[in-house]
């Protein structure tokens, strides 16, 4: 025979206090540990949304980033003739040629500037991102000092409104759009006319090159091909692997970081549980002993016990995602190690992050309650009875 | 005295509960110090810098290198006792783990080791490496973790400079003055970098990565740093000098989200353990409710009763918080050395131990405040009749 569930409940609301406490200490875990799971999701979400598996990216041989390749331009020419390479309506190849460089900027309401990447392309390279558009403003002319800035960068940085100056390569540059990428890297990057830019930083080779493939199954074949090939000592990624790659340090230790931080305040949220649940046996000894004799079975008595401690947890699980699903208005813009820049992303609540959230709470909710609930159920019904 | 005896006497009275409580104070206790442990190791660059000491690089960004000849024009500014180059080399041991990771620096062999009197060398080891083109001197850290001994070839890659595999002989280990030296570190010759650049990429050769620059009175580092970048004003490359302090803040300020993420959860680790504490000690002082009206009834005054609950409460966080701060230390060291060369330094500072217990008082105080007022105020007669 089963303890109703009603029962179960009322005893929780009778000691408002200590329940209120106890589900608070595991809401402030469980809070911790769903903000770390969101921010790794987020994170994620904004690289692999960087890129489309449609486009190739070619870097110098054994270069990790942009910032450290460099194409030269004949070997950029080579790569527009590659028989996988897409060609536009107008029959020119799908390929941008681009140069990557970091300046420094400062931060909103603080002084200390921060790498920011500028990044020059032509104006096909806005074509072959479609998930980029424009928000404010226009889009920078070829062959002009014009420069648009991502929505992370307007939001985040000083001096970057439409119509302002910004001064770096011993030239003024002067914003006149604002783009939104889409939750993407492309966010956090300022972007300008690629010859523009390489006379400006007095560059003679370009970053890196992107190209649209006719057919993202060819990738394979190009990969065989740029291998194949004396003059291009270049390595070519998908554009999502190679962004993921970008962040691996990163996600890594905030992963780390995150799991490590929980288990420990887990430690303690359970303790709490555990300190309410044998304080709950204490005070209803006799509660026990009545119920015994009633008939209901030791099992009966562990499992109310247990659904106790698992409901308090349920609550405090509730209570901490409902919390941590305000951070989603929140982004945070840190340094990316890999790529020496500042990249901006958010916390992302997927219900894979909601399940394993709420998986952990009930889990601390069964350890806490695990020990109490057994000394419940090996009470004496005599002993009990007498107790009150 | 008897005050105290009876404090004590009543935390043993419930030896589970308080046990409990005790170890999740311990466990709070020891994270918060270890997560201040951490926020202090990224500053652990800026600690160690020194006032007598510049960093000269290019404007635009660290990413941009000057060239090698400035070298010559600094040295002449007045105030300027020596100068020596540094580029950083990105090399790659093994894999990019977090765990193989270290710093290597191409540096002016000749003043590098006079520039930095806070790194312990032996004068035959020295003499040795100035004498040894491709030698390279290790710091005690990454020595100890990779068992590097004078004379072991030191492969590695550079993702930067490219070249295949780069060897490099040990020819002395670096010991760290105290603790606040970071030791993780490789240095070898930056005219062995310049040389094989010149053979391979003649274009990226004579370049330096930052100056570092001694000057003889740390008070004229403002005036010295202007005179520096005006001698480059105008030129392909300006010049951005700073103090060697401001240099690192600089590169923690670029991470500086991560550092407030962490700085916040430490105190949300303290929030946790308060409400176990506060939940704990409510639960206590509810079911002696009787008892109290006991001693009121005998004339006890409502402060006495009320200086029990707080007494027993601070008794316990005292407890705790011992513990939970002895126990830092070793687990400090174990974390170091678990971690790798992640963090270089690691040490439990003075003002890390001092905020444990600050935090373990408060916790104590408020956990008590609440139901010490309530127990108080209890009418007598109410409290004789209150069964628990």
């Amino acid at each position: 025979m089963k303890i109703p569930l009603s029962y179960i409940f009322r005893n929780l609301w009778t000691r408002k206090l200590t329940t209120a406490l106890t589900a608070g200490g595991m809401a402030l875990v469980v809070f911790v540990f769903a903000a770390v799971l969101m921010l790794d999701a987020g994170l994620r979400k904004t690289l692999v949304s960087t890129g489309t598996f449609d486009n190739a990216i070619f870097l110098r041989q054994s270069s990790q980033t942009e910032i450290q390749s460099a194409v030269y331009r004949d070997q950029a020419s080579l790569l527009e003739t590659l028989p996988e390479v897409a060609r536009g309506l107008d029959g020119f190849p799908l390929v941008s040629k681009e140069t990557l460089v970091l300046t420094q900027i400062p931060k909103r309401g603080s002084d200390k500037p921060q790498n920011v990447v500028v990044r020059g392309l032509p104006p096909l390279g806005i074509e072959l991102r479609p998930q980029v558009h424009i928000v404010d403003g226009r889009w920078f002319r070829a062959g002009t000092s014009e420069i648009v800035v991502g929505r992370s960068i307007s939001e985040g940085f000083e001096g970057v409104g439409v119509g302002e100056r910004l001064r770096f390569a011993q030239r003024e540059w002067t914003v006149v759009g604002v783009f939104d990428g889409g939750k993407s890297g492309f966010d956090s990057e300022i972007w300008g006319d690629v010859e523009q830019m390489m006379q400006a930083f007095r560059r003679t080779a370009y970053s890196s090159v992107i190209a649209r493939m006719q057919d993202r199954a060819d990738f394979p074949r190009l990969l065989d091909e740029i291998s194949g090939d004396q003059r291009l000592i270049l390595d070519v990624k998908q554009e999502p692997l190679f962004y993921e790659e970008q962040s691996k340090q990163l996600s890594t230790f905030i992963s780390i970081l995150g799991i490590t931080l929980s288990v420990i305040f887990s430690i303690g949220a359970m303790i709490g549980a555990m300190i309410t649940m044998y304080a709950a046996v204490a005070n209803r000894t006799g509660e026990i002993g009545t119920l015994r004799a009633l008939g209901f079975r030791r099992v009966s008595i562990l499992a109310a016990f247990l659904m106790e401690s698992v409901l308090l947890a349920l609550v405090g699980g509730a209570v901490g995602l409902l919390l941590a699903s305000f951070l989603q208005a929140f982004t945070i813009t840190t340094m990316n190690w890999q790529s020496f820049s500042q990249l901006a992303f958010g916390f992302d609540l997927t219900p894979k992050i909601v399940l394993v959230t709420m998986l952990f709470s009930v889990f601390m909710g069964l350890v806490g309650g695990f020990l109490p609930s057994l000394r419940a159920a090996r009470l004496e019904i005599v002993d009990s009875l007498r107790a009150a | 005295m008897y005050y105290l005896r009876l404090v004590f006497k009543n935390i043993f009275r419930h030896r589970l509960r308080s046990l409990l409580t005790i170890v999740g104070l311990v466990v709070a206790i020891l994270a918060f110090g270890l997560l201040q442990t951490v926020v202090n190791a990224w500053y652990a660059g800026a600690d160690m810098a020194s006032a007598n000491r510049l960093i000269t690089r290019n404007a635009t960004s660290l990413v941009f290198p000057m060239p090698a000849y400035y070298r010559e024009r600094i040295k002449a500014i007045d105030g300027v006792t020596a100068v020596a180059i540094s580029n950083w080399f990105g090399g790659v041991y093994k894999d990019q783990s977090f765990k193989n990771f270290f710093a290597t620096f191409a540096v002016d062999h000749d003043v590098f080791f006079d520039l930095y009197p806070e790194f312990r060398v032996k004068p035959d080891e020295l003499l040795a490496f100035k004498k040894d083109q491709r030698g390279c001197m290790v710091g005690r850290l990454i020595a100890d973790q990779h068992g590097f001994k004078v004379g072991d070839v030191i492969p590695m890659t550079s993702p930067i400079y490219g070249g295949g595999t780069w060897e490099f002989t040990v020819r002395g280990i670096y010991e760290p003055k105290d603790e606040t030296t970071v030791t993780r570190q490789l240095y070898f010759h930056w005219d062995y970098l310049n040389e094989q650049m010149k053979k391979r990429f003649p274009k990226r050769a004579e370049y330096a990565g930052v100056f570092i620059v001694q000057i003889a009175d740390g008070s004229r580092a403002a005036e010295i740093s202007q005179a520096i970048d005006k001698e480059f004003r105008n030129s392909l490359a300006e010049t951005l000098t700073e103090t060697e302090k401001a240099f690192s803040l600089g590169f923690v300020a670029q991470t500086e989200a991560i550092v407030t993420a962490v700085k916040i959860v430490s105190f949300v680790v303290i929030v946790i353990i308060f409400a176990v504490v506060a939940n704990t000690m409510a639960m206590t002082a509810r079911e002696r409710l009787a008892e109290y009206a006991t001693l009121k009834a005998l004339g006890f005054p409502p402060v006495f009763v009320a200086m029990l609950i707080v007494g027993e409460s601070l008794m316990i966080s005292a407890l705790g918080g011992g513990i939970g701060i002895a126990l830092t230390f070793p687990v400090a060291a174990g974390f170091k050395s678990a971690m790798g060369s992640m963090f270089p330094v690691f040490h439990v500072t003075g003002q890390t131990v001092a905020l444990q217990a600050l935090a373990a008082a408060s916790v104590g105080l408020l956990a008590g405040i609440v139901p010490s007022i309530r127990a108080a105020n209890v009418k007598i007669v109410e409290g004789l009749r209150f069964a628990g």
